[in-house]
C-alpha cells in the first residue's frame, strides 16, 4: 500500500486564538465601525441593515450581516489565461506566486541604482515574467513614468495584456480608470459575459489603516464584483503606527478591515469572487519604515492566511520580497524565507517576487532569481511522496548489494520528479566555477535576463486584438493630453 | 522644593516621557513664580536634548522619542500663557511651516519631525497632509516664518518639492525662507539638485539642521 503524501504545513495560531481574533474583529466592526468614504458603498450597506452615520461616514456592521456575506463569498476563485484555456484555482492550499505590484522604481541593470521605470522596462519585466515557470500570474508590476500619472494604472494593464498570457494582479489608482481597464479586459475576452465566465484579472483594493475604506478602493470593490473579477482585500496595518503594536491586535484590525471590504463586494454582487489578503508590516520603530522582510511581518501574513482559511476564503499575502536595495545576501534571506513560509502557510496568491526596498522597487535580475526560489518553495510543499512499494528492498534484491544506481531504470523513472534543477543556482565544482569566470548570482542573473530577452520572442496578443487595445489606450492617452503612446506598435 | 531640584525633575520627566509629571512640574513652577524662560531652558530643554542624544546613540526608538516630545509640548503649553504675558525676556527659536505636499496623504514622518521641532522650542505651523503648494508660502508669509519644510513619501509627489522651489523663484521669494525637504524617497542629493537649503535623515537630525540654518540666517547662536 502506498501511503498518501503529507502536504507540509505550518500554522502559527491555535484554533482557539483564531476564533477569538475573528470574534474580536467582528466586535470591532460592530462597535467602532469603519469609515466608508464612498456614498454608493454606504447606500449598499445601509440597505442591507448596517447602521450608517452619514455625517461622519461611519458604518457599523452588525455581525449577522457579516456572517451572511461570508456565506455567499466563494471558497475558491478561478482565473483563466489570456486565451481562456488554462485555468487556475485560487483556494484550498494551492500556492501561486506573482511579482509584487506597482513599484515606483526599477533597479537599473547597469548602474545598479533605483530609477523611475519607463515603458521599455515594463515590457521587459512582463516578458520575463511570462517566461518564469514558477510565477503563475503577472502583476502590473511597475508604474511607467513616461505616461501621465492619471493613466499610469490602465497603461500597465494594457502592456501586460499585449505581452503576456498569464492572469494579472492589478488595481486602480483612480475611480475613472476602472472603465478603461474593463474595456481592455473585455476586448481580450470578446465580450463582458465571457470575461465574467473566465476572470482574467484580480483587482487589489487596500483599506487605509486604521479602519477606513477610501472612495477609490470601495468603488473598485463594487466595480470588480459587478464585472465578476476577484477583488483582493489588502489590509496593511503597520504595527504600532497605524494598527496596534501587538501581532494579535493588528490581526483583529486586519479582520475588521478585510471583512468590511468583503461585505461591500457581496452586497454589490452576491457570490462575487473575493480574496482575503494583506500587506501588513512590522513597523520599524527606529527608521520609521515598513519592512516586508521582517520575520514578524511574515508571521502576521501567515496568521492572516490561517484566519482566511478558517473563514473559508481564498488567501493572499505580500511575501517573498526584500527590503534590501540591491541584489545581496539580505535580498536572498528575506525573499527565500518569505517564499518558503508562504508556501508552508498555504497562501494562495503570493505577491512579492522581484521586489526590493519595501515594495517600492522591482528588479529584472531579482525576478529570475526569485523564480528559482519560488520553484524550490513549490517543491518543498509537494512533500515527500512514497513512490513505490517496497521503496528500496526490491532494488537490492534484484541488483545485488552494490547496484549501479545511475543506470537503473528506477533512477530515470523518478529523478526528475523527486529532484529539481535550477540552472541559475550554482552547483558547479570550484574549478568549474572559476573556469566559467567566477560569476556571482547577480552576474549570472544579469546574463540570464539578457539571454532570455534576446532569444525568446514575446508572447503577443493576436494582431487584431492588439489594435483594439491600442485604440482604447490611445483614446485614454488623448484624454490626458498625450498625443502618442510611448509603446511602439509590434510588427 | 528648591528650584534646582525642580529643574532636575523636569529634565528627568522629559527623558522618561512622563507627560503627567512634566505638566505637574510646570504648574508647580508657575505657582512658585519661577521664571518660565529659565524653567524651559534649564529644566525641559536639557531633557529633550538628552532624548536626542539617546536617539542618536540608538538607545531610544520612535515610541520613546515621540512620547518625550509630547511630554515637552504639554509642559510648554502650561508655561505658554505666562510667557505670553511678556514680563519675562523671551527669544523665539524660529518659526517653521511644515506639511506633506499635494497628492500625498502620508504624514507619519512629517508628524514626527513637527513634534520634535515643537518640542525643541520652535513655533511650528503644521499644515497637515496633501497640502497645495501655494498654501506653504502663503502661510509662511502670514506668520513670517523662517523655515518651510516639505515632506513627500512618494517618488511621484516628490516633484512637488521641486515645483515649490520653482514657484518661490517665480515669485522672487528665493532666499526669503529657508526651505528644507524630507521623506522616504528624498536624499541629500535630491535636495541639492532642486536647490533646497537642507535635508535631514530623521527628526533629530532635522532639529539640528533647522538650528544650523537659522544661526546662518541670523548670525545668532542658538542653544
Amino acid at each position: 500500500m502506498i501511503s498518501p503524501c503529507l502536504r507540509p504545513k505550518v500554522t502559527l495560531l491555535s484554533e482557539e486564538l483564531v476564533d477569538k481574533i475573528i470574534a474580536e474583529g467582528l466586535a470591532l466592526m460592530d462597535k467602532v465601525g469603519l469609515l466608508v468614504e464612498n456614498a454608493a458603498a454606504r447606500k449598499l450597506l445601509q440597505d442591507a441593515g448596517a447602521r450608517v452615520e452619514e455625517r461622519s461616514q461611519r458604518v457599523y456592521f452588525p455581525q449577522s450581516l457579516v456572517e451572511a456575506c461570508l456565506k455567499t463569498a466563494p471558497a475558491k476563485v478561478f482565473l483563466f489565461d489570456r486565451q481562456g484555456e488554462k485555468s487556475f484555482t485560487v483556494g484550498e492550499d494551492e500556492v501561486h506566486f506573482n511579482p509584487g505590484s506597482a513599484a515606483v522604481t526599477i533597479l537599473d541593470s547597469k548602474s545598479r541604482v533605483l530609477r523611475p521605470p519607463v515603458t521599455a522596462d515594463l515590457v521587459n519585466f512582463i516578458r520575463l515574467t511570462e517566461l518564469m515557470s514558477h510565477l503563475d500570474f503577472q502583476s502590473t508590476s511597475l508604474i511607467s513614468s513616461d505616461v501621465p500619472q492619471a493613466m499610469a494604472d490602465s497603461y500597465r494593464l494594457f502592456i501586460c495584456l499585449q505581452y503576456s498570457s498569464k492572469p494579472i494582479v492589478t488595481g486602480t489608482f483612480r475611480v475613472e480608470s476602472f472603465e478603461v481597464m474593463k474595456d481592455l479586459l473585455v476586448a481580450v475576452r470578446g465580450n463582458e459575459e465571457q470575461l465574467r465566465q473566465k476572470p482574467l484579472a484580480i483587482f487589489d483594493a487596500c483599506p487605509s489603516p486604521p479602519l477606513k475604506w477610501s472612495h477609490l478602493t470601495s468603488q473598485s470593490l463594487i466595480d470588480a464584483a459587478r464585472l465578476g473579477q476577484p477583488s483582493e482585500l489588502i489590509s496593511m496595518g503597520l504595527t504600532g503606527a497605524t494598527s496596534p503594536v501587538t501581532i494579535t491586535g493588528t490581526l483583529v484590525q486586519h479582520v475588521a478591515e478585510n471583512l468590511s471590504g468583503l461585505v461591500i463586494t457581496q452586497l454589490a454582487k452576491p457570490g462575487a469572487p473575493v480574496i482575503f489578503g494583506g500587506s501588513p508590516a512590522s513597523f520599524d520603530m527606529r527608521k520609521g519604515t515598513t519592512p516586508m522582510g521582517a520575520m514578524e511581518t511574515m508571521m502576521i501574513d501567515m496568521a492572516s492566511a490561517q484566519i482566511g482559511k478558517r473563514l473559508g476564503l481564498p488567501t493572499h499575502a505580500y511575501m517573498a520580497l526584500s527590503d534590501s536595495k540591491t541584489l545581496d545576501y539580505q535580498a536572498g534571506i528575506e525573499t527565500t524565507a518569505g517564499a518558503i513560509l508562504a508556501a508552508l502557510a498555504g497562501v494562495n496568491v503570493v505577491s512579492g517576487p522581484g521586489m526590493l526596498a519595501f515594495e517600492s522597487a522591482q528588479s529584472l535580475e531579482k525576478l529570475v532569481i526569485d523564480d528559482a526560489v519560488c520553484g524550490q518553495a513549490q517543491r518543498l510543499i509537494q512533500g515527500i511522496a512514497q513512490r513505490d512499494e517496497p521503496m528500496a528492498l526490491s532494488i537490492f534484491e534484484k541488483e545485488g548489494p552494490l547496484p549501479n544506481f545511475l543506470t537503473l531504470a528506477h533512477t530515470r523513472q523518478w529523478y526528475r520528479k523527486e529532484h529539481t534543477y535550477f540552472p541559475l543556482i550554482d552547483r558547479d565544482s570550484y574549478d568549474a566555477w572559476v573556469a566559467a569566470g567566477q560569476k556571482d548570482l547577480a552576474q549570472r542573473a544579469k546574463e540570464t535576463v539578457e539571454n532570455l530577452l534576446a532569444s525568446q520572442p514575446p508572447n503577443l496578443l493576436p494582431e487584431k486584438k492588439r489594435k483594439e487595445l491600442r485604440a482604447i489606450m490611445e483614446r485614454e492617452a488623448k484624454r490626458h493630453g498625450l498625443s502618442q503612446l510611448p509603446l511602439k506598435e509590434e510588427v | 522644593m528648591d528650584k534646582e531640584r525642580i529643574l532636575a525633575l523636569m529634565t528627568q520627566a522629559i527623558i522618561e516621557g512622563d507627560q503627567t509629571e512634566a505638566v505637574r512640574l510646570a504648574q508647580e513652577a508657575l505657582s512658585l513664580r519661577l521664571d518660565p524662560t529659565e524653567v524651559i531652558e534649564r529644566g525641559y530643554v536639557p531633557g529633550i536634548q538628552k532624548v536626542g542624544e539617546l536617539w542618536e546613540k540608538g538607545d531610544y526608538f520612535l515610541p520613546e522619542l515621540i512620547t518625550s516630545a509630547e511630554a515637552m509640548k504639554a509642559a510648554m503649553a502650561v508655561l505658554d500663557p505666562e510667557l505670553k504675558r511678556g514680563i519675562y525676556a523671551t527669544k523665539s527659536m524660529g518659526k517653521i511651516v511644515i506639511g506633506t505636499v499635494e497628492g500625498d496623504i502620508h504624514d507619519i514622518g512629517k508628524n514626527i519631525v513637527a513634534s520634535m521641532l515643537q518640542a525643541s522650542g520652535f513655533e511650528v505651523y503644521d499644515l497637515g497632509a496633501d497640502v497645495k503648494l501655494e498654501k506653504f508660502w502663503q502661510k509662511a508669509e502670514e506668520v513670517q516664518a523662517d523655515v518651510i519644510g516639505l515632506s513627500a513619501l512618494l517618488t511621484t509627489t516628490m516633484v512637488g518639492q521641486k515645483r515649490f522651489l520653482e514657484m518661490l523663484a517665480e515669485r522672487q521669494l528665493t532666499g526669503r525662507f529657508k526651505v528644507i525637504v524630507g521623506g522616504a524617497p528624498v536624499t541629500a542629493e535630491w535636495a541639492q539638485r532642486i536647490g533646497a537649503d537642507g535635508y535631514a535623515e530623521n527628526a533629530v537630525a532635522a532639529v539640528r539642521l533647522v538650528k544650523e540654518l537659522l544661526s546662518q540666517k541670523t548670525g545668532r547662536k542658538t542653544p
